[in-house]
């Protein structure tokens, strides 16, 4: 498991250095430094939070639904963050019988959750 | 009023809260016409899977799963529950009168009826209330809505229906319009914290993956209940399911035969009509 975080901080590390996003690594209480990113990939796969598997492709994600188009190409399909953004916030917006829940407007997530699992998401 | 009419304004009302549904909620439409577009949208979304095919939920469009479903159905999970269910059917209450005295053909092969609308009572009424009515009306203590004896009395009663077409009468009269529309509005719906509807799942990603678990159309659903679910241990009513669903999308369920889950049963079972009784049946 220690392993398995590691190499994923190091994979997202790099991520990070690529897309130039240049987030601030914080450190949690193990000591070990999370990005921003990897942050709000836990949120995006814990069933209890986003749980966006359940519907979506993601990359080192696994069991995923096929409700909803992969996410891939993110910066392709949202050049603007905020409107990424604002999907996982309201998905009604866009679509108002939209099965994807509106995780802000429902609080299903904290706007800081949805700060990071966007974070996540656009560098897909 | 003309039914129609009533419909109409039912609709008008409705309409705010059903967010551009599948079948159109725009147009008011009759129950006929439901049941015709609802058949439809399957047939379109599952070219040739045969209508009778949707008793059998997702083991009816999807293959794979249906070769296991088809070895357990070899050895019935359910099969004691219809032995159990047959006996206490058939043992007198303590005034001797037994439960096929309050159904026509004495409770037998009558399942595809359910629910209907009592004119009497000015309700619609399941099943698994007849036979609560029927205790209490012969002196007996009501048993539990969700599962044990009432389930097992309701699965002997659905075997003896089995291969019988579901046959639940058209809504005409303004009240049964109400209780039908009351049903079709919790369908289409969305609700919970997650604001999902009925038709999000059981419709619009019908033969969908969410997770691993693939996603079983509407038309159909009724015709096996109670089931024996695996992930029970044992069987249930179509109300437990409700319920079940419900919470999947962070809403309350309701309580078993509750009005609003009595008109969604309504509004589901007539939608299924012309699909044959099936019941018990056995799920994941
Ligand atoms: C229950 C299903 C479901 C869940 C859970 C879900 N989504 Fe979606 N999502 C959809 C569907 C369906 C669409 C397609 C557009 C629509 O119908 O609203 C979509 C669209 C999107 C899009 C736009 C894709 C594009 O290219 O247009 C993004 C981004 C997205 N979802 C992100 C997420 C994230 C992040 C999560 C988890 C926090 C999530 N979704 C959870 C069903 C879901
Ligand atoms: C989040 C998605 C979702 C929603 C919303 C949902 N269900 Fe389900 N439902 C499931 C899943 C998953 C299963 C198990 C697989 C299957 O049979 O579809 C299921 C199973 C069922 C079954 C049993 C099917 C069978 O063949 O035994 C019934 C009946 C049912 N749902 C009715 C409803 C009703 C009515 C509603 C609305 C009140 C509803 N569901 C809302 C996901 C959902």
């Amino acid at each position: 498991m220690r392993r398995f975080t590691k190499i994923v901080s190091t994979t997202s590390i790099i991520a990070v250095a690529i897309t130039g996003l240049g987030l601030a690594s914080t450190v949690n209480a193990a000591g070990t430094g999370k990005s921003d990113i990897e942050k709000g990939k836990e949120i995006a796969f814990s069933r209890k939070k986003g749980n966006c598997l359940a519907c979506h492709n993601i990359k080192g994600g696994k069991l995923a639904g096929n409700i909803a188009p992969p996410l891939v190409a993110m910066q392709q399909r949202f050049p603007d963050k905020a409107k990424l953004r604002a999907q996982i916030f309201d998905s009604t917006v866009a679509n108002p019988n939209s099965i994807m829940p509106p995780f802000g407007r429902h609080k299903i997530i904290s706007d800081k959750e949805i700060d990071l699992v966007a974070e996540f998401i656009y560098q897909l | 009023m003309k039914p129609s009419k009533i419909k109409n304004a039912v609709l008008a009302v409705t309409a705010i809260g059903i967010l551009g549904g599948v079948v159109s909620n725009a147009v008011a439409t009759t129950p006929e016409e439901d049941l015709q577009n609802f058949r439809e949208y399957f047939y379109k979304k599952f070219p040739g899977v045969p209508l009778s095919e949707y008793a059998n939920g997702v083991y009816g469009i999807d293959q794979k799963s249906r070769e296991t479903w088809e070895a357990i159905e070899e050895f019935p999970p359910y099969e004691i529950a219809i032995e159990n269910g047959e006996e206490l059917f058939n043992t007198p209450f303590a005034n001797g009168k037994t439960y096929a005295s309050c159904f026509k053909n004495g409770g037998i092969g009558i399942r595809q009826n359910f629910p209907f609308y009592s004119k009497k009572d000015k309700q619609v009424k399941t099943l698994e209330q007849v036979i609560n009515e029927c205790r209490t009306k012969n002196g007996e203590k009501p048993l539990k809505w969700k599962k044990g004896k009432i389930a097992a009395i309701s699965a002997y009663m659905a075997y003896t229906s089995r291969g019988k077409a579901m046959h639940v009468k058209t809504p005409t009269t303004p009240d049964e319009i109400k209780w039908y529309e009351r049903g079709r509005k919790h369908f289409y719906a969305k609700r919970g914290q997650l604001n999902m509807s009925c038709a999000n799942c059981h419709q619009d990603n019908a033969g969908n993956h969410i997770r691993a678990d693939i996603l079983s159309p509407a038309l159909g659903h009724v015709t096996h209940f109670p089931v024996y679910r695996a992930k029970w241990g044992s069987l249930g009513t179509l109300h437990r399911r409700y319920g079940g669903c419900n919470k999947q999308v962070r809403s309350l369920p309701l309580a078993a035969q509750s009005d609003e889950y009595k008109a969604l049963e309504y509004f589901h079972s007539y939608m299924s009509n012309g699909i044959e009784v099936n019941g018990p049946g056995s799920r994941k």
